[in-house]
């Protein structure tokens, strides 16, 4: 069985692992970080975006031996010991989830998305965020914490 | 009320939000078990027949593979319906996964595998070789709609009474009104599909005793049915879910992976989990196909003088699942010559399952455009129609309702809309290259209050701790409850704790039907009163209390303390109290239920009005819903954010209806085409505009303690119509199949 290498949150993680497996059952099976979610295993709801390399990507269309040596932040990873990250805090502040299945999902794709700075106005922020599905309906509690952070990091 | 109570009302944020956005929250299928067996369900890939032979030698035989169950060799089980009927089973024989190689519908679970982990298990899936004998199967209901019958009654039908008999002569009033129209909707299925795949993870504890961390609405009703179904004590089975991603209704029943999951655990006497697919979310509950005609007229005073309204819904071959569609006009608009009808085809199709807006969804779309229609032709503006066929009485019943404030809604949905600014011509307003629609419509839904349990104490430290079985599916249940016990004993947040999402806990009936916060809250208040009142006879009882000299009721709980009203220097803190039952915790557990005798003389309803704006490409006829406002009166509110987040999800779920999901039904292979979230359509962020919520004032001092009526469906039951009449009034065209897809506006374009 292949050998892989992660770093997860900051934590180096040594597997042992088939090559059929995804990064995001690696994640939630073999790591025990069940913070990240299956909504689809298919690359279609978003619910199981991470960070790699600090970019967003769904784990689930990943296998974990691609990512050998990787750099992974899951939601667990997100926030700085209690601390929460400003988007986390949003969130909450927003209302922006119900269940909160989705949450993990639409938080690391907006850190992602923000990263990646394409987005400038609320229409944009949408389009680049339509890939994670909820299906609660919290959409303008999700878009409207986005764009708290948003605003913040464009006046800096 | 005493000026700390003061958090209900409050639009407090959800207690559990640093939970859900740390990723701490632990769902059905997250839980860290030891040893834990991973399964994978084999569907039957024909929709009626036979299995002739089912081959599980190769899959048996590949590594790590631990256990296949099939008909052939599942353990045995109850064999009565009853023992598999749970609380929500309609009318019918129940469905039991592996009971004989009998095919009823497309995906029905025929094979269990058990395999070490869970890439094993899917890989042995696809090993097993069946053989099928097919059979003719019918599952298009517009296609089937001559063999309609009267659904078979039952226990269910206490909830969902048939419709009312027929007043006055129908036929005469509508032949001799001057304005009248005759519609048909048809309603194709949907899929309730929570972003949470359906999963257990069963813990076996030896002894034939389990634990259960479950995706599901009801925890009592599925330990229940544990336990009936295997055989085991009720107290031997308990089911948490605390963290539930949505269900939506698809988890009012226990569905078959808890049964498998079960089933397997007990036979292995190991751990075992097993997650669904989404692709298998397709397979066991859905919103039912359904058909409707109406016929609605009205005098030249624009006064509503007839309503026929028959609908026509689809059922599995072994269920009656029914839903209330064609009853609603009855209870909105008052009208001399009325007959409703409500019937069923049964299908080659798993049973459906009441999805958010149960028939009301579907039949209030129906007769929300049928009205929209109706003012067209009297060329009266469509709201001031319903004002003019308001019904200060509930029509059907002919009693005054415990509260109603629909015209409040109305007024404030239309000044916050703008609804003045309409010009009535369809196709009149425009924005550069789009055409500009505005529609509304009304919404009603009941109000349910179901029995509820609920444990009150206050622990060894001083602290409220209530406790009651129901589940929080997003709807923010932890919070209202922990807001109303908190003002019921004048503490602060902090200091109260509700456990919930257990069997253990006291019994609450399923999280359904916008139902929960009346039961459970009305037993929280039920129990905290109970408490005070221990509380205050144990103080009174102690030596030398200067309590005994002051009646009851002039003693109040503020402040985690226990005080007299107005001499407030005689108190004692609730951590005193207990210090003085030697550190023991005071607990009583009480009951709230609905007052039938009180409500028998009152209507009670919850209702809404819905503005819409909808942007429509002049070319191509791509639909925007650019604004909608949502009124609603509810009752009390007791959370305004999380309320409002019900409303605004409902208002999501209505553009969805009206404009993006629909399961695609091919009735050649008697199967769903589109199960996935690629080709399932629901809106995404992009398409979600500017929604607005108005709560409208709504004192009920009848309907129960609390003055709450459930904001879970209300939301979804006008707008969906609104849209419906906004695309007409920007293009002219009356579409009577949802969704709306662009292309039926191309067909024949208007001038
Ligand atoms: S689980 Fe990866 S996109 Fe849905
Ligand atoms: S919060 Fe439930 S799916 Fe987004």
């Amino acid at each position: 069985m292949p050998r892989i290498q992660l770093n997860v949150n900051k934590r180096m993680y040594e597997l042992e692992i088939s090559p059929w497996v995804s990064l995001l059952d690696a994640l939630r099976d073999r790591l025990n970080l069940t913070g990240t979610k299956k909504g689809c295993d298919h690359g279609q709801c978003g619910a199981c975006t991470i960070l790699c390399d600090g970019k967003r990507i769904l784990s689930c269309m990943t296998l974990a031996i691609m990512k050998n040596g990787a750099e992974v932040v899951t939601i667990e990873g997100v926030s700085e010991g209690q601390k929460l990250h400003p988007l986390q805090q949003a969130f909450i502040d927003h209302d922006a989830f119900q269940c909160g299945y989705c949450t993990p999902g639409q938080i690391c794709s907006a850190i992602g998305m923000l990263a990646e700075g394409k987005a400038k106005t609320r229409e944009e922020v949408k389009d680049l965020m339509s890939g994670n599905l909820c299906r609660c309906g919290a959409n303008i509690g999700i878009i409207d914490a986005i764009m708290e952070i948003h605003g913040g990091l464009s006046h800096e | 009320m005493t000026q700390d109570n003061n958090a209900v009302g409050k639009p407090l944020s959800r207690l559990e939000g640093k939970a859900k956005v740390t990723g701490e929250a632990a769902y059905a299928g997250d839980y860290q078990v030891p040893n834990l067996l991973y399964g994978y369900v084999v569907n039957s890939t024909i929709t009626k027949g036979k299995i002739v032979s089912i081959d599980v030698s190769d899959a048996k035989s590949y590594n790590g593979v631990i256990a296949i169950f099939t008909h052939e060799n599942r353990p045995d089980y109850a064999s009565l319906d009853l023992k598999h009927a749970d609380m929500d089973a309609p009318p019918g024989k129940v469905f039991k996964p592996l009971q004989n190689g009998d095919i009823k519908f497309h995906g029905q679970p025929i094979a269990l595998v058990v395999a070490t982990d869970f890439e094993t298990a899917r890989y042995a899936s696809t090993l097993v070789k069946i053989k099928y004998e097919e059979q003719p199967f019918e599952t298009d209901l517009e296609k089937n709609l001559g063999r309609a019958r009267e659904p078979k009654k039952g226990l269910a039908t206490a909830l969902k009474p048939p419709p009312p008999k027929p007043k006055g002569d129908f036929e005469k009033a509508y032949e001799q009104s001057p304005f009248k129209v005759s519609t048909e909707f048809i309603h194709g299925t949907e899929h309730h599909n929570p972003i949470e795949l359906f999963a257990t993870t069963v813990v076996y504890e030896g002894d034939g005793k389990l634990t259960i961390y479950d995706k599901t609405q009801g925890t009592v009703n599925n330990q229940v049915y544990v336990a009936n179904v295997f055989g085991l004590h009720y107290k031997d089975v308990r089911v948490l879910a605390p963290y539930v991603g949505g269900a939506f209704g698809s988890g009012l029943r226990p569905q078959y992976q808890l049964f498998l999951c079960a089933m397997a655990a007990l036979e292995l006497k190991r751990n075992v989990r097993l997650t669904l697919e989404r692709k298998q979310m397709f397979s066991f509950s859905h919103r039912p196909q359904a058909h409707q005609i109406l016929k609605f007229s009205a005098d030249k005073e624009g006064m509503v003088t007839g309503l026929s309204h028959a609908a026509i819904g689809e059922t599995s071959l072994y269920e009656d699942n029914i839903e209330i569609v064609s009853s609603w006009s009855n209870r909105l608009y008052p009208a001399e010559n009325t007959h409703f009808e409500y019937k069923l085809v049964p299908l080659c199709l798993h049973s459906p399952i009441d999805m958010r807006a149960p028939g009301g969804s579907t039949g209030m779309h129906a007769i929300e455009c049928t009205m929209d229609e109706l003012a067209f032709k009297l060329n009266v503006d469509p709201l001031e129609f319903r004002l003019r066929n308001y019904a200060e009485m509930d029509p059907e019943s002919e009693k005054p309702f415990t509260s109603k404030a629909l015209r409040e809604c109305y007024i404030k949905g239309a000044e916050k809309f703008g609804w003045h600014q309409r010009n009535p011509i369809p196709g009149s307003m425009s924005k550069g290259n789009k055409l500009i629609g505005y529609g509304m419509a009304s919404g009603i839904w009941d109000a349910y209050q179901f029995p509820a349990r609920v444990e009150a104490s206050i622990s060894s430290q001083g602290k409220l701790l209530i406790s009651n079985a129901t589940t929080d599916i997003g709807t923010g249940t932890l919070t209202v409850m922990t807001q109303i016990a908190a003002d019921e004993f004048g503490l602060s947040i902090q200091d109260v704790s509700f456990v919930y999402g257990d069997s253990k806990q006291p019994f609450s009936m399923f999280q359904g039907g916008s139902a929960i916060t009346a039961s459970t809250g009305v037993a929280i208040v039920v129990a905290a009163k109970a408490l005070k009142k221990k509380l205050i006879k144990k103080v009174k009882a102690l030596a030398n209390s200067p309590f005994h000299v002051f009646q009851d009721d002039a003693i109040v709980f503020r402040g985690g303390k226990m005080m007299v009203k107005h001499e407030p220097s005689v108190s004692i803190s609730l951590e005193e109290i207990i210090v003085a039952n030697k550190g023991r915790a005071i607990k009583t557990t009480n009951m709230g239920k609905p007052h039938l005798l009180k409500l028998r003389k009152y209507s009670k309803a919850t209702h809404s009005a819905a503005f819409v704006e909808v942007e429509i490409d002049r070319e191509l006829k791509t639909i925007n819903v650019t604004r909608a406002v949502t009124a609603v009166a509810a009752g009390k509110i007791i959370n305004p954010k999380t309320a409002r987040s019900q409303i605004l999800g409902s208002m999501v779920w209505s553009l969805s209806k009206a404009l993006r999901e629909e399961t695609i039904l091919d009735s050649t292979l008697g199967k769903y085409m589109n199960p996935n979230l690629a080709e399932y359509h629901i809106p995404v962020h992009a398409d979600v505009h500017d929604f607005d919520v108005v709560f409208v004032e709504e004192k009920d001092e009848l309907i129960n303690e609390l003055g709450v009526k459930g904001v879970g469906e209300i939301g979804l039951i006008a707008m969906p119509a609104a849209i419906t009449n906004a695309i007409f009034h920007a293009t002219g065209k009356r579409i009577y199949k949802l969704p709306i897809h662009f292309d039926e506006l191309l067909k024949d374009r208007i001038a």
